[in-house]
């Protein structure tokens, strides 16, 4: 094949596929601003019912504590995550044993187990501690995450050793030495982290759907589901409720993008 | 004597380090397997608990419910996984030219379903996908097709539905990991595929899938455990669109997550036989992980 025409085809193959992937996105804000029976027919200009859904959205439920919760609960997820994560992940890294090496293995092992599969214990030792329809009842199970100490441990390992070692000689402190000297300059990789850790929260389903029980609880997630899969539910609210869940993630990708690149493709180099 | 002090104290912080991490794993997933375990030799309606042995398992293996399940999701497997993942190595492959333009927009268009909700894309993808919705609409006015496709309505469509969902939601991600991994494939050896008169097909197929292999093998375990713990999408395709407990039209949207979740909370709780099905699916993940790892080690 001519390569003029090589390169032609990938254009063309390159852009339906971006539009594919982006047009959703498109629909999906359509959609908010239009009635229900306009998007189940597949309406694909904007209408004028924006404000009007936004308002019977904001009415009939109490939007403002489902999306406080939400916040709440990746806010503290995000923060606790990276820590644990960061410094499980450190540790792993700097001050090599073999007790150490065999604890990782374990830990990776079980990035193979489903949540489903935990499910059930998870509840019960919910119930036990007493944190069944609480926030804190789904911060905690997604505190420890293995693919962040994993993340982590990658990323670290491009560190220079040396600016360690200097700094024992200086005589800081171990602590000191990972919260003032390494954790301020790796920006990059706690940003992508941090990206990873609130995606993964702030989208959970599963967890939230067996932990949470009452309405002022719910989250975003459980919001949306709950909308959607009522009786005959208005397309147009569900369309808005979705709009407001996704524009959060999106701004933080966009945001931080350069870092979530860099720091997923920091991850993977070996 | 003073390099050992130093060792032994290095050992302490060692351990101090990863201990915060090490106790949260602990507890909610260590802890959970082995309870899950014990709690799987017992049969459980509510608070009355009797101890059956192995009985969940054979009941299991007699459970048309739990191997449709298993049916439903290894068609995802061998159909889904396959097509998204060689479409990811596509992208990743053309993006990863230098020459080629706009590259930046493409990537973030491609990636951006990435960052949405599982609920909130399985949802928009439920109503475009409804009867007389978006996409038929616009198969008919294309004239592809005549009459409407009942999409989520009919055993067959409501999987390719549940296809097309998944692979729009994670061709971007498994791309992103691929073009992580050719940045350690140095230009040079496409430029002298390219002067070789290599085409671009030869180089795709000679140069790309054979030096990312151990990352293909990663993707395939995620996409595998990925698969296996199905929830959100079907749960939410299924939703309303079928009277009584089937999930999905026949059963055809069932999977082992969605079962265990009905058998622990939605039905009479048994949280004994939940966890049998909950080990089982532990099993499969764990046999699948060390066939891939096998084949990609044959392979080599």
């Amino acid at each position: 094949m001519n390569r003029k025409l090589t390169y032609a085809f990938i254009y063309v193959f390159l852009t339906i596929s971006a539009f594919v992937s982006v047009f959703p996105f498109y629909w999906m804000i359509v959609g908010s601003t239009n009635k229900s029976v306009d998007v189940n027919k597949g309406k694909l200009t904007f209408g004028n019912q924006f404000l009007e859904n936004f308002y019977k959205l904001s009415e009939n439920f109490d939007l403002g504590q489902v999306i406080w919760n939400s916040i709440q609960v990746s806010l503290c997820v995000v923060v606790f995550s990276l820590i644990v994560s960061s410094m499980a992940g450190y540790g792993f890294e700097m001050f090599k044993s073999r007790g150490r090496d065999f604890t990782y293995a374990t830990v990776l092992l079980t990035m193979m187990i489903p949540f489903a599969a935990l499910m059930v214990p998870v509840f019960r030792l919910m119930t036990f501690l007493n944190l069944i329809d609480s926030l804190w009842g789904v911060i905690l199970p997604m505190i420890p995450s293995v693919f962040l100490i994993f993340f982590f441990r990658q990323n670290f390992q491009q560190y220079p050793k040396e600016i360690i070692m200097a700094a024992r000689v200086d005589g800081a402190s171990e602590p000191r030495i990972f919260f003032s000297i390494i954790m301020p300059s790796m920006k990059a990789t706690y940003a992508a982290a941090a990206i990873y850790a609130f995606l993964t929260s702030w989208n959970a389903y599963l967890q939230p759907l067996v932990i949470i029980q009452s309405q002022k609880n719910r989250t975003m997630a459980l919001f949306i589901a709950n909308l959607a899969s009522g009786y005959q539910p208005d397309f147009g609210l569900v369309m808005m409720a979705v709009v407001i869940a996704t524009l959060p993630t999106l701004i933080l990708f966009f945001a931080l993008q350069r870092y979530f690149v860099q720091g997923v493709l920091g991850s993977v180099k070996q | 004597m003073v390099a050992k002090g130093f060792e032994k104290i290095q050992d302490k912080w060692g351990w101090i380090f990863i201990s915060f991490a090490t106790i949260f794993l602990a507890l909610f997933i260590f802890y959970p397997l082995v309870y899950s375990l014990y709690l799987s030799t017992f049969s459980t309606k509510g608070i009355i608990k009797n101890f059956v042995g192995l009985g969940n398992y054979k009941r299991l293996l007699q459970d048309n419910y739990f191997i449709l399940s298993i049916k439903n999701i290894f068609v995802i497997l061998v159909i889904q996984v396959p097509i998204m993942l060689f479409l990811a190595l596509i992208f990743a492959f053309l993006l990863n030219d230098p020459k080629l333009k706009l590259k930046g927009v493409y990537r973030t268009a491609l990636f951006l379903p990435a960052v949405t909700s599982l609920v909130a894309y399985s949802v928009v993808f439920k109503m475009m996908f409804s009867t007389e919705g978006l996409v038929n609409n616009i198969l008919i006015n294309l004239h592809i097709i005549k009459e409407p496709i009942r999409w989520l309505l009919d055993p067959f469509w409501s999987k390719v539905t549940l296809i097309i969902a998944m692979t729009w939601r994670w061709t971007g991600y498994n791309m992103m990991l691929y073009l992580a991994g050719l940045q350690n494939i140095s230009q040079e050896v496409y430029e002298a595929a390219e002067i070789d008169g290599a085409g671009k097909t030869a180089q795709f197929f000679r140069i790309t899938i054979p030096l990312l292999r151990p990352i293909i093998l990663f993707t395939t375990i995620l996409s595998t455990i990925g698969t296996l713990q199905l929830f959100d999408e079907p749960m939410m395709l299924a939703a309303g669109v079928t009277t009584g407990s089937s999930v999905g039209p026949g059963n055809s949207l069932l999977t082992p997550s969605v079962y265990i979740y009905n058998v622990s909370f939605k039905y009479v709780p048994n949280f004994g036989y939940a966890s049998a099905i909950s080990y089982m699916i532990v099993i499969i993940a764990v046999i699948l992980s060390i066939i891939q790892f096998r084949v990609a080690g044959e392979e080599r």
